[in-house]
């Protein structure tokens, strides 16, 4: 346990009335990247935000390198938030600020770092991207998978310990999934960091990634190392990986008898 | 069999036919011909009945059938029946049989469409319901953003470092300085057409001179503020809605929270505060517009000079003065409160940001005004 920088207990979280996750277990190990795959809408992005301390579960325990993230105070929180890093799906990058700004923002913000500093810090980050000559862009003028590099380069500004990425590689074309991917495992390592992918691209992810957890309606139901992914025989497990229409998950969605949606008046 | 020997057609002839023909067989069954584009294009003239009974059709003919859809296949089956097209399209070539037996299969599952469902009496007292327990939730959600926006108010007052000016002065510029120009212009207008309407009304009883005191008192008290407060409540109030959630759609907020960021006192503070400096000053300069489109209706109308207009509104007491500029900065606090929640509660999509912000005018406007009427209550009351 102890080598455990993230530790998932028992979680179970509700929006409102609708439920999410029911009795989460998960424990993603020191220096790992690991998967958290699954369907959309099986709750894997609800469950990062509750390791990012944006949620509060009903029930369990969410502990990030020790901290129990629910009970943690307002300061505390945020204190913890700085060694974490996130990548949205989108990117999220602030409209308003070039690239380097962009990067530079965090550093500002948290540190009193002199600018020279900050300027050579800035440049290495977006350097290890392969963005360095892109620094004076606006978010605007960028590409799907630049602005998502970029957003990577400022979610390592500060050196976390966590990274967390949300959808890393939905929208990209072939060339930018594959230089995400790398760069995922290449940071992770570089920066000796823990990061949490979550994500539905199963190709993608496994080339990278050293352990998976495949969850479904808010339930983890497989967990393993990529061979064993490739080798489970679970119906489940294997509709996911080898993206088959019909299966365990079913092609349709649920729907009333026929009879009550077809009107025959017509004729 | 498709194309089994014809014999003579037993339909009568008519416009139905260029679509349907029922042919006998030599062994006496009905081979149905299709003719045409059976599509959605031409669903109307599409038969509605067959010339023959259903059960009594024993192939089809789809020879002359130029084009065939889901729809034309629908309306085929109700002719025939589901179960009777399912077993008919079994013998035609697979390019048209697979749409024929999809349709069938679809429409033989369904059986029969069940009784509607009985409507409910009580339908409108649940949306009612519904409706005031979302308005309490929203209520709720108000006052504690309220709560939680003051304190931060008060953080940032207490530690000036901590307010960001760059932000703060950048709102000041889009909320206020750029909002002159058209508070400028629609405050002398409005102030103009309280002097005619109070030129017309008070001349008959010879006391046009009091049109200066109408508009004076009018602006001082309640129009300058007011004015002010409705146009920064459709300007500002809903760029705050859509800035905040274009930002919330781009995850930007987020992104915020996670680099270990409070988003209220990096988004809302600023904005707040800017409107507390911007707002008393915008509402300073509609009255004086309003004045000044109150004095060039006096100077044509009644040929009162600037100067005696002047003269006349400083003999008005100065706390109408103060009641005026004492509501700016809770309708300053009320307009950029409103805005900045609506922001925060895009969820989603692009439309989200679209009905937030309308919704965000509307609210600002309607408690402007509440807070106004309140206020001139409270006022009378105290003698003010």
């Amino acid at each position: 346990m102890a080598d455990d920088l993230v530790v998932v207990r028992g979680v179970t979280f509700a929006y409102e009335e609708r439920p999410v996750l029911f009795d989460v277990d998960m424990a993603i190990p020191r220096g790992k990247v690991v998967a958290i795959m699954g369907l959309s809408g099986c709750g894997k992005t609800t469950l990062l935000r509750l390791i990012g301390g944006q949620l509060k579960p009903q029930r369990g325990d969410v502990l990030v390198d020790g901290l129990s993230v629910p009970s943690l105070g307002e300061e505390a929180l945020y204190r913890l938030r700085r060694r974490m890093g996130m990548l949205f799906q989108m990117g999220a990058l602030f409209t308003d600020l070039t690239v380097y700004e962009n990067v530079a923002f965090q550093m500002r913000e948290h540190t009193d770092l002199p600018e020279p500093l900050i300027r050579d810090l800035v440049l290495m980050k977006l350097h290890a991207v392969g963005l360095r000559g892109a620094w004076h862009l606006r978010p605007a003028e960028l590409s799907g998978g630049m602005a998502r590099r970029v957003a990577l380069a400022r979610a390592i500004a500060l050196d976390p310990m966590l990274i967390l990425y949300d959808e890393p590689f939905a929208g990209l074309d072939p060339i930018s999934l594959a230089v995400i991917g790398r760069l995922i495992r290449t940071l992770n390592d570089a920066l000796g960091a823990t990061s949490v992918v979550v994500t539905h691209d199963v190709q993608e992810s496994l080339k990278v990634v050293d352990y998976v957890y495949l969850m479904s309606e808010g339930r983890v139901i497989f967990s393993g190392d990529v061979a064993a992914v490739h080798a489970s025989r679970d119906p489940y497990v294997r509709q996911f990986v080898d993206g088959r229409p019909d299966g365990p998950v079913p092609f349709h969605y649920p729907a009333p008898p026929w009879q009550e949606m077809l009107d025959h008046d017509y004729a | 069999m498709a194309q089994s020997q014809p014999t003579a057609p037993a339909s009568s002839p008519g416009r139905r036919d260029d679509f349907l023909e029922v042919r006998r067989r030599a062994d006496g069954g009905a081979v149905l011909v299709l003719r045409g584009a059976w599509v959605t294009a031409r669903w109307r003239e599409l038969p509605r009945a067959l010339p023959v009974a259903a059960e009594t059709v024993a192939a089809l003919d789809i020879a002359q059938l130029t084009a065939l859809d889901s729809a034309g296949a629908s309306r085929l089956a109700a002719l025939l029946g589901a179960q009777r097209l399912q077993a008919l399209a079994a013998a035609l070539p697979a390019e048209r049989r697979a749409l024929l037996e999809r349709v069938a299969a679809s429409l033989a599952a369904a059986g029969s469409p069940p009784a509607p469902a009985p409507r409910d009496l009580f339908a409108p007292l649940v949306a009612l319901g519904r409706t005031t327990s979302r308005g309490l939730a929203h209520l709720r959600l108000l006052v504690g953003f309220l709560g939680l926006v003051l304190v931060r108010l008060g953080i940032a007052l207490l530690t000036p470092h901590r307010l960001r000016l760059t932000a703060t002065v950048h709102q000041m510029q889009a909320a206020g300085l750029e909002a002159v120009p058209i508070v400028t212009l629609l405050s002398f207008l409005v102030g103009a057409v309280v002097a005619f309407l109070g030129a017309t009304v008070l001349q008959v009883f010879g006391a046009g001179i009091y049109t200066v005191d109408l508009v004076a008192y009018s602006f001082l008290r309640e129009f300058g503020v007011l004015l002010a407060a409705i146009l920064l409540a459709g300007r500002t109030a809903s760029s705050f809605a859509a800035q905040l959630g274009t930002m919330k759609v781009n995850e930007e907020i987020d992104a915020l929270e996670t680099l270990g960021l409070d988003p209220v006192e990096v988004l809302v503070i600023p904005r707040v505060v800017a409107l507390l400096v911007v707002f008393p000053l915008l509402s300073f300069l509609a009255m004086a517009a309003g004045l000044a489109g109150g004095a060039a209706v006096a100077l044509v109308e009644l040929a009162v000079s600037p100067a005696r207009f002047l003269a006349i509104v400083e003999e008005v007491p100065v706390r109408h003065f103060w009641v005026g500029m004492g509501k700016a900065p809770l309708f300053a606090f009320t307009i950029a409160l409103i805005g900045c929640l609506e922001g925060f509660k895009v969820t989603g999509s692009a439309s989200s940001v679209g009905d937030r912000t309308t919704s965000a005018v509307v609210q600002a406007i309607f408690f402007v005004i509440l807070f106004d009427a309140l206020a001139a209550l409270f006022c009378m009351e105290m003698g003010w």
